[in-house]
């Protein structure tokens, strides 16, 4: 295996992590809530009565997040590489997978293995492998 | 107030995503590529990410209700069956295609990204197509997180 050092960035990562795990904190303590984003954003594709205005509210923040950082330090690009068809595909594995296994990489991975749930391990265990056998399908394999 | 702290939460946890890398498709994908360049980065956001959740969620658990009173609403299975495994079996493929996931998708979406619009639109997309399958088999729902 070699690790790219010059890609690597593991103070900024760990804390941005650590201000993820912020967010998941105030989230379950204020709100009583799991910060699952599939999980807020599919219940507002079915709405219940005084149960939208906090997923909504959820949601913009994470939108509006590149707007509040601009404030402070250049936004960074993302780069995609994926083409436009791609893009459709995964986001529709994405869609019904994470509905499915009720969960995804905050729901499961962040909040899910903070609360030492099984359930969770084993959805992150899995979806972190089917990540790492795409990439080296797409990646190195015979799929272009 | 609900809608406060969830609106900070969402902010915090999208500037947690910009300031890691993790909103960087590409930054994902040299994580999940182990036979490439290796970055380790996403292990390092894990770590810092649950490191604080650990503490806030050990004091959820002991309460019935949260800080402001509202309901603790933490999900009670403990089962491990077909549906969550196939269901994230998906979601690895599609987040290894696109080197995005939902949290990534929509601030790639704040920031004006193209395709990462798409994926979120797509994503909605096969959110909905599950509410209708779902409809059409009547079963109980799990708890969603």
């Amino acid at each position: 295996m070699n690790t790219a050092w010059n890609a690597f960035t593991p103070y900024a990562s760990l804390a941005g992590g650590a201000v993820i795990g912020l967010a998941a904190s105030v989230l379950v303590l204020f709100n009583g809530r799991i910060a699952g984003i599939s999980g807020v954003l599919g219940g507002l594709l079915e709405p219940r009565a005084g149960d939208t205005g906090w997923r909504l509210a959820f949601v913009g923040g994470l939108v509006a997040a590149p707007a509040v950082y601009a404030l402070f330090a250049p936004v960074p690009s993302p780069h995609v590489s994926a083409s436009w068809g791609a893009m459709v595909l995964a986001g529709l594995l994405v869609g019904v997978g994470t509905r499915y296994g009720s969960g995804c990489t905050s729901g499961h991975g962040v909040c899910g293995l903070s609360r030492l749930s099984p359930r969770s391990l084993a959805a992150t265990a899995t979806f972190m492998a089917a990540g790492f056998a795409t990439v080296l399908l797409v990646r190195h394999g015979l799929v272009h | 107030m609900p809608i406060v702290t969830a609106l900070l939460a969402g902010l915090l946890f999208g500037l947690g995503l910009i300031v890691s890398g993790m909103a960087d498709p590409s930054k994902v994908l040299g994580f999940l590529d182990l036979a490439g360049a290796w970055d380790p980065s996403l292990a390092f956001v894990m770590a810092g990410a649950i490191a604080v959740g650990l503490g806030a969620f050990a004091v959820a658990r002991r309460r019935r209700t949260s800080l402001i009173g509202l309901d603790m609403k933490l999900p009670a299975s403990a089962t491990v069956d077909r549906r969550l495994l196939g269901g994230s079996l998906l979601f690895g493929i599609g987040w290894g295609i696109a080197g995005l996931c939902p949290g990534p998708g929509l601030v790639a979406l704040g920031m004006g990204q193209p395709k990462a619009t798409v994926f979120v639109l797509a994503m909605l997309a096969g959110m909905g197509i599950f509410e209708w399958l779902e409809s059409r088999a009547p079963k109980a729902t799990q708890g969603q997180t």
